[in-house]
């Protein structure tokens, strides 16, 4: 089967800095992968190369969306990127604050439609069809994340857990194969965790979209990912199964540190 | 305990700008009769005005900084219980001016009014061809507001140089009569066509830069335009510049000066109808959802699949049509254009009335250009403040109401068919 996302020997420096070392990763169609790693190891600038925030210095990343043809992508704008079938969601939550629940999912419709400046003023029928095909399908991704209830509340007012499930409903707004959720999980409690993982097993089952995320909480990485990379310093140390990647010495000792890890 | 304090603080206050004061106001020197005089009631006059002045200012702070409580404290709850949500913001949570533009009961017959008095206006008893002059001046600006207010109100680029686009469209309109002869009707487009491009080309420069840097850029470009239609005599004639533009015409009929003015009052009402048309479809458009997502966050704009690129360059070509538009219409009424009309002030002003209206907002810089425009016009009497006054109300704006008097709302979309069917999840 052929990869939808394809790393291969991803560099990254920052000046004199190496932020990436020839990194390389896979993710395949249906599967949960998780990228994880200590602080600072380079998972974010990872995320940050693949969708084109960065221009990576060296190596390659390819996209093979479902039914068309493999692309070289690397040192392609952010949006372009997205444009393919590859959407995000931050770190720190990035919405758009003064904007409504429904807008921001809107505004993930963006690369799928086409009205210009001319369609505005004008109003002409397909116009307006795609509008109502916007406000549908938005509206339709927020039933699917349990946020119809808040459509018309500014995305500042909402809770802390709606915000992260903002974000990744928005991201879904741009009908991507593959979604980048980057720590989701980030301050949550166990049972927003619990419902957050759930819902990302009901991305990839019925929605048929595969999840590359980077997370620590071990919990949810553990039970979700059918595979694991882990990143040290820039440089991918391991790669596997949960299983394998939890006995794995190099990790234990990188990562989870020296003494037995509790899990 | 704290009235203690606040008086404590305004009295210190006091008694420094009396210390402060003290060379300017109390001693004065009578140089030919070689005497000092003490003027002491001076002193008094300070004193009491200063601590009383404080004390105003910090009573309104402190209220201010309760209000923001109150209103804050109740947000976390919003999300859970929805009802009670509904209660408090139809109850009290709005404030007036949102509750009256959500309501068309409310509104229509304030609209309707005002649109029968903006019809009427020129032939009502008062109007004289000064009174329908300072009118159409303040229609002027609105069109010049809400077209910048694509560019700051929606986009959120901070543009300081507005004011060069509208000296393009006056100048296209001037130059084209000039040397071509064409007329106003042709010129229009033209003049906005114009300032479209200067748009654009001023918008690739600038496309990677934000905030302040965009806003001195900006600044620089308008300040390159007037110089260069200073200097460049062969061009646009320098200082002196092109006299003898002829006004509006209407199918050839000769009108003289009062019936002339009418005629582009409602030249001006039809063009600001249009742009408010237009600016309103387009802030609840594909574009204009697209600039309001750039505005609030750049990079998450552009992960969404926004080209900013884009968006940034339509916001400038559209908001600098307006001034293109303006600017033609500007050079037939005054039938005269010359650099002078085009200073840092002039965009200054713009850039403000979209500040004091309320970004985002048609009816706020709607309201924000005819508090600037005709405030200035009725207040004769103080024109010696006028910038003093126009300064303290910036002031006293940005600290009490940021915002500005109207603020922007997003537009509100109904699901109840679907909500009813399905129920919450």
């Amino acid at each position: 089967m052929e990869p939808l996302l394809d790393v291969k020997e991803l560099t990254m420096d920052f000046g004199g800095l190496r932020a990436l070392d020839k990194v390389g990763l896979q993710v395949f169609p249906g599967e949960v992968v998780a990228l994880i790693g200590p602080n600072g190891a380079g998972k974010t600038t990872f995320f940050n190369c693949i969708t084109g925030i960065y221009k990576p210095t060296g190596g390659d990343v390819f996209v093979a969306p479902p039914g068309k043809k493999r692309r070289r992508i690397n040192g392609m704008k952010t949006h372009r990127v997205t444009a393919q079938g590859m959407a995000r969601t931050f770190q720190n939550i990035r919405l758009f604050p003064e904007m409504t629940v429904l807008e921001n999912v809107m505004i993930g419709r963006h690369c799928r439609s086409r009205a210009g400046v001319l369609g505005a003023i004008l109003r002409d029928g397909a116009t307006c069809r795609e509008e109502k095909d916007i406000v549908d399908k938005s509206y339709a991704i927020l039933e699917k994340m349990a946020l119809a209830g808040e459509v018309n509340e500014l995305a500042k007012n909402l809770s802390y857990g709606a915000q992260r499930r903002l974000e990744i409903a928005r991201a879904m707004a741009t009908a991507p194969f593959l979604l980048l959720l980057d720590e989701p999980a980030a301050g949550m409690n166990p049972r927003e965790t619990d419902a957050l993982e759930e819902l990302i097993r009901r991305i990839c089952t019925e929605a048929n979209i595969a999840v590359l995320m980077i997370e620590h909480d071990m919990r949810i990485v553990m039970s979700i990912s059918s595979r694991i990379y882990v990143l040290d310093y820039g440089r991918m140390i391991a790669a596997g199964t949960p299983a394998e990647v939890m006995e794995n010495p190099i990790v234990i000792k990188a990562y989870l540190g020296e003494e037995d890890m509790d899990v | 305990m704290n009235l203690m304090a606040q008086i404590r603080q305004s009295l210190i206050i006091a008694l420094w700008f009396m210390f402060l004061t003290f060379p300017v106001l109390a001693v004065r020197v009578n140089t030919i009769e070689k005497v000092v005089e003490w003027r002491w009631p001076y002193m008094v006059y300070i004193g009491i005005g200063s601590f009383l002045i404080s004390f105003v200012w910090r009573y309104l702070l402190a209220r201010k900084a309760q209000g923001g409580k109150e209103e804050r404290s109740p947000a976390p709850e919003t999300t859970k219980d929805r009802a009670t949500t509904a209660l408090r913001t139809g109850a009290t949570g709005k404030p007036i001016m949102q509750r009256l533009m959500a309501e068309p009961r409310l509104y229509r017959p304030v609209l309707i009014v005002l649109s029968l008095f903006g019809l009427a206006f020129p032939f009502l008893p008062f109007a004289s061809t000064y009174q329908i002059n300072i009118v159409t001046n303040a229609l002027l600006y609105i069109m010049l507001g809400l077209g910048l207010n694509i560019v700051v109100g929606l986009a959120g680029l901070l543009h300081l140089g507005y004011v060069a686009f509208y000296a393009v469209g006056a100048y296209s309109y001037a130059l084209l009569y000039y040397h071509f002869g064409i007329g106003f009707w042709a010129a229009l487009p033209m003049g906005a066509l114009f300032a479209a491009l200067f748009g654009i080309i001023l918008g690739f420069p600038v496309l990677r830069l934000r905030g302040d840097y965009l806003a001195i850029v900006t600044l620089g470009f308008a300040e390159i335009t007037r110089l260069i239609l200073e200097n460049w005599n062969e061009f646009s004639f320098g200082p002196s510049g092109i006299a003898g533009i002829p006004r509006p015409g209407l199918f050839g009929m000769e009108m003289d000066l009062h019936q002339g003015t009418i005629y582009i009052y409602f030249l001006m009402i039809a063009l600001c109808m249009f742009t408010i048309f237009v600016v309103n479809r387009l802030q609840n458009s594909r574009i204009g959802r697209a600039w309001v997502a750039l505005r609030e966050d750049e990079i998450a704009c552009e992960a969404m699949g926004v080209d900013p690129t884009m968006a940034k360059l339509t916001a400038f070509a559209l908001g600098s049509t307006w001034a293109g538009l303006a600017g033609v219409v500007f050079a037939a009424k005054t039938t005269f254009v010359n650099p002078a009309s085009f200073t840092f002030l002039e965009s200054a002003m713009i850039l403000s009335i979209v500040v004091l209206g309320g970004m985002g907002s048609i009816v706020g810089v709607i309201i924000g250009a005819f508090i600037l425009i005709l405030l200035p016009e009725y207040l004769r009497a103080f024109s010696e403040y006028r910038m003093l006054l126009f300064g303290l109300i910036m002031v006293i704006m940005m600290i009490f109401r940021p915002q500005g008097i109207v603020v922007g709302i997003r537009r509100i979309y109904e699901f109840k068919k679907r909500a009813g069917k399905e129920g919450s999840p």
